[in-house]
């Protein structure tokens, strides 16, 4: 059994009798959510891309948050939702001759349906097991899309992908397409901050925490497994849409070992079972990736030595680590 | 003669070659009270664990209310009407009691599968936990989180999250084990509080204080049923004092 | 968790039929010449044995400290370009000093490893994975940045560079060489475990690891030993490998789901079931990428998924993964 330590204090704070909306708490939303829609009033069409490319991030980030936080299932290879969302969608439109709208639906659909068979089989263990056979399934999906290169076109990856018009507006633009980004982030955001809050999202932490107990107290646990992996797949498979969409292009890297590190790496750097801490977690290593590398030109160098940081000093993850200093500061939780 | 509520016939099971638990038939009337003791390593916890399911037998049979059960996964039998306590306190310790309780109501209802509404927000089941968590006199903390408990009163959530599932059949590991003599007294008489149609089975090994409570009583022996009848029968029995006090 | 034992030896039997028949199947059906099957058959037979050197380690790891090591295909490929660069600076020097230089200097790195990062997290299985899958990203990056893009080539011992001619055919000797190196491996490793002090205390912790620290092994010694053992056969192997796949990047992401696929198969723990599960692999991937090289992944995912559907803790392991 693998089991993220958390600190009880983080833990205090994501109670979940905790009362919600503090005037605090709106107030951070209100001036996040504001700055937000604004940004590409103020800002140039490098920082904008870098902004849906968070977005995007962020938005599979959740979605592995609810296998990593909410269901204590350290998946690794959470990327291959995003990665056959995207080649399904780039592949329906560019060969299969399909317009935008059937393409994507195909592409939500075809990967849910492949997140609920993957999670048959990656269910069947727990823990390392788990992690260990959802990063070999992801590797055996990776190999396809690099070696089946009649279909998949190989390692040339799939190009010729547009973007596309929904409800008739155009969002080629760096600004138009961020809105739109932004608009289904929101989305995403607010529908899975239900599903964890919700009843089912309550048994869900039970699982994580007392799984036999759960079992005892009459939840099918596996079930509540089962449909987390599919919730989950399917939010990675939204954010394998607005990846593909706003690359216009897809390369079998995005279902590596890697992009899954990456989102694993957002998830714990940000905090785990926390709801902002992936969206900090992927803006981190978005930027680091976007920024940084441009000097260091070393990704993977610069990715692996975050982990070790991130793991080693700061296993809580970055949000609940200063909330943790945040209370101190003000003198409040205990 | 009236359905057992849990008839367990012939029950074997090897951990790699070893036998934890050898033909072991037990049949338990509603309403009992039955009290399994035994020499650590007896195989009470695992006999246990294979009437809630958690591991199935090697071979046998074990039926709840006449319907066989041998191989339904735990929380099938949780929906039977069957609730059990651990040994081991195993409560959700980052979570509030009154969270604790609700997750053993829930776990019997249909709300578990909403995916829309946020638990807290369920009054009716929030009431009914704190109704629950008065029987163990812990309603006053009912907002604090287990880590801020004694280990005494995490004794009781333990209790309390059976209770709140109004079981039919009732398992209860060593719910004295840990305790002072005060809170001793308080669970024996949370326990001889419980209806008379629940149906409860007791691991204990404070022979004083659960022989009050048993009717009848079973005594295991690396993995055998020993002993098996009346209260009296079996404390006066030649082969409970051998087991106990080495002949 | 649940077994019975009889119903369980049905499964068991039934899944080895069903893996034999469908290797069988794919074998016969390759056949276009007898050449062509005595050399996919010697393929399979060595990427098995290099195979098996990886997984070994890595299952053994795993059984002993409950530790999934990501980072064990870096270390077979580290062990690679040491072992390529060794003889590129030596005149002279064997590729079995090679491979033995190289595996001694990735023990090393692996006790490193152990003592200093991963013992600090030996509560923390999942920042332990987390860690050794950065450590990977780190060495592969190491060692694009020390020996560049393109493949360096291991070269073939002298002895073994010409195959070995017998009833008409030819047979590819250095392959035979790697088998009969792995083979030798598998049966020192049995020996080490079954008939030294140290593989029984390293079995007494696979089975039970409190039971181990209560008789009063030297449970951390024997970590690091163990982790030292697994990290140097696997950057041996690198070398062992390198006539034939030669030292590239993006080895280690070649190697390792493959190792990890042996793994699941065989079940962790077990030294048999790394063994037999290596070499259905080594014989699975080396047909299906004759027959279907766009789809070899495919069919590696079928054994797998057989597997861990009627029997998750692999097909000879004692735990649950």
């Amino acid at each position: 059994m693998s089991k993220v330590e958390a600190t009880d204090t983080a833990a205090a704070a994501a109670a979940p009798v905790e009362k919600r909306n503090t005037p605090l708490r709106l107030a951070v939303y209100a001036v996040s959510g504001a700055l937000l829609l604004a940004l590409p009033l103020f800002s140039g069409d490098f920082y904008i891309n870098l902004a849906s490319q968070i977005l995007i991030a962020a938005i599979f980030a959740l979605s592995l948050n609810l296998l990593v936080g909410y269901g204590g299932l350290s998946s690794l290879g959470h990327a291959s939702f995003l990665g056959l969302s995207a080649y399904f969608a780039a592949w329906f439109f560019t060969r299969g001759g399909m317009d935008h709208t059937s393409s994507a639906l195909i592409a939500l659909f075809g990967t849910t349906v492949v997140a609920g068979l993957f999670g048959l089989i990656a269910l069947r263990a727990s823990g390392l097991g788990f992690l260990m056979i959802t990063l070999a399934l992801s590797q055996v999906l990776w190999g396809v899309a690099f070696r089946w290169s009649s279909v998949t076109n190989g390692d040339n990856g799939l190009s010729g992908l547009t973007r596309p018009m929904p409800f008739g507006l155009d969002i080629n633009g760096a600004d138009s397409f961020y809105w739109f980004s932004l608009v289904i982030f929101a989305v995403s955001f607010v529908l899975m901050a239900v599903f964890t809050e919700s009843a089912f999202g309550s048994a869900l932490r039970g699982t994580r925490d007392q799984p036999r107990r759960m079992a005892a107290l009459g939840f099918d646990v596996w079930l509540i497994r089962w449909i987390t992996f599919v919730y989950a797949g399917f939010w990675g498979a939204v954010a394998g849409l607005l990846y593909v969409y706003y690359h216009k292009y897809i390369h079998p890297t995005s279902l590596s070992i890697t992009a899954s590190a990456e989102g694993l790496l957002a998830v714990i750097a940000g905090g785990s079972g926390t709801l902002g801490g992936p969206v900090v977690g992927a803006a981190l290593v978005m930027i680091l990736k976007n920024y940084a590398s441009a000097y260091v030109e070393r990704w993977n160098m610069l990715l692996g030595l975050v982990f070790l940081f991130i793991v080693i000093f700061m296993p809580e993850g970055l949000v609940p680590g200063t909330k943790r200093l945040w209370k101190r500061f003000t003198g409040g939780g205990k | 003669m009236t359905t057992p509520a849990l008839e367990i016939i012939d029950l074997n099971k090897n951990f790699g070659g070893l036998p934890a638990t050898q033909n072991v038939s037990i049949s338990v009337q509603p309403g009992e009270r039955r009290l399994i003791i035994g020499p650590n390593g007896a195989g009470k916890t695992t006999l246990f664990n294979q009437i809630t399911g958690d591991f199935f037998p090697t071979s046998g049979t074990i039926k709840l209310f006449g319907k066989e059960v041998t191989r339904l996964r735990p929380h099938k039998r949780a929906h039977m009407g069957l609730a059990r306590t651990y040994q081991i306190i195993t409560l959700f310790n980052k979570d509030t009691l009154v969270h604790n309780i609700t997750l053993g109501l829930l776990g019997l209802r249909t709300t578990r599968w909403n995916m829309l509404r946020p638990l807290a927000t369920y009054g009716d089941m929030r009431t009914e936990a704190i109704r629950v968590l008065g029987l163990v006199n812990l309603d006053h903390l009912a907002d604090r989180p287990v880590t801020d408990i004694s280990y005494g009163e995490k004794r009781r959530v333990e209790i309390a999250m059976a209770l709140a599932q109004k079981p039919k059949v009732l398992l209860l590991d060593e719910p004295l084990a840990g305790l002072s003599a005060g809170e001793r007294t308080n669970v024996k008489d949370l326990v001889a509080s419980i209806p008379r149609e629940v149906t409860v089975v007791m691991i204990e090994h404070d022979m004083d204080t659960a022989l009050e409570l048993a009717e009848t009583v079973t005594l295991l022996h690396y993995g055998k049923v020993i002993v098996d009848g009346p209260h009296d029968a079996v404390v006066a029995d030649e082969k409970t004092r051998e087991v106990y006090l080495g002949h | 968790m649940q077994s019975g034992s009889n119903s369980t030896r049905t499964v068991l039997a039934l899944l080895a039929i069903l893996i034999v028949g469908a290797v069988s199947f794919s074998y016969i059906a390759s056949i276009r010449s007898a050449q062509f099957a005595i050399v996919q058959t010697l393929n399979s037979l060595a990427l098995g044995g290099l195979l098996f050197l990886l997984a070994a380690g890595f299952s053994l790891i795993f059984g002993l400290m409950r530790l999934a090591n990501l980072t064990h295909g870096a270390l077979f490929m580290l062990g690679a370009y040491i072992g390529a660069n060794i003889m590129r600076s030596f005149e002279g020097v064997s590729l079995w000093a090679a491979m033995i230089g190289a595996g001694l200097l990735v023990a090393v790195m692996g006790g490193l490893l152990e003592r200093f990062v991963l013992r600090r997290l030996s509560n923390n299985s999942l920042g332990q994975v987390l860690v050794t899958l950065g450590m990977s990203f780190i060495i592969a990056d190491a060692c694009l940045i020390i020996w560049g893009g393109d493949p360096i080539p291991v070269p073939t011992p002298p002895d073994l560079r010409s195959p070995i001619r017998a009833f008409g055919y030819a047979f590819p000797s250095y392959r035979l060489a790697v088998v009969v190196l792995a083979v030798v491996a598998a049966i020192a490793l049995y020996l080490l475990l079954e008939r030294t002090r140290l593989g029984a205390m390293i079995r007494a912790g696979v089975d039970d690891m409190q039971m181990a620290r209560a008789v009063g092994i030297p449970v951390s010694k024997l970590f690091t030993a163990v982790f030292m053992l697994g990290a140097g056969v696997a950057g041996a192997a690198g070398v062992l490998g390198g006539p034939i796949m030669s030292a590239y990047p993006g080895l280690d992401a070649d190697m390792l789901p493959l190792a990890l696929i042996v793994v699941i198969l065989g079940g962790v723990g077990s030294l048999f079931g790394a063994f037999v599960g290596s070499f259905i692999i080594g014989f699975i991937y080396t047909f299906g990428t004759a027959l279907l090289p766009d789809l070899a992944y495919v069919i590696l995912f079928l054994p797998m998924i057989v597997v861990i559907a009627f029997r998750p803790q692999g097909l000879f392991g004692r735990i649950a993964a």
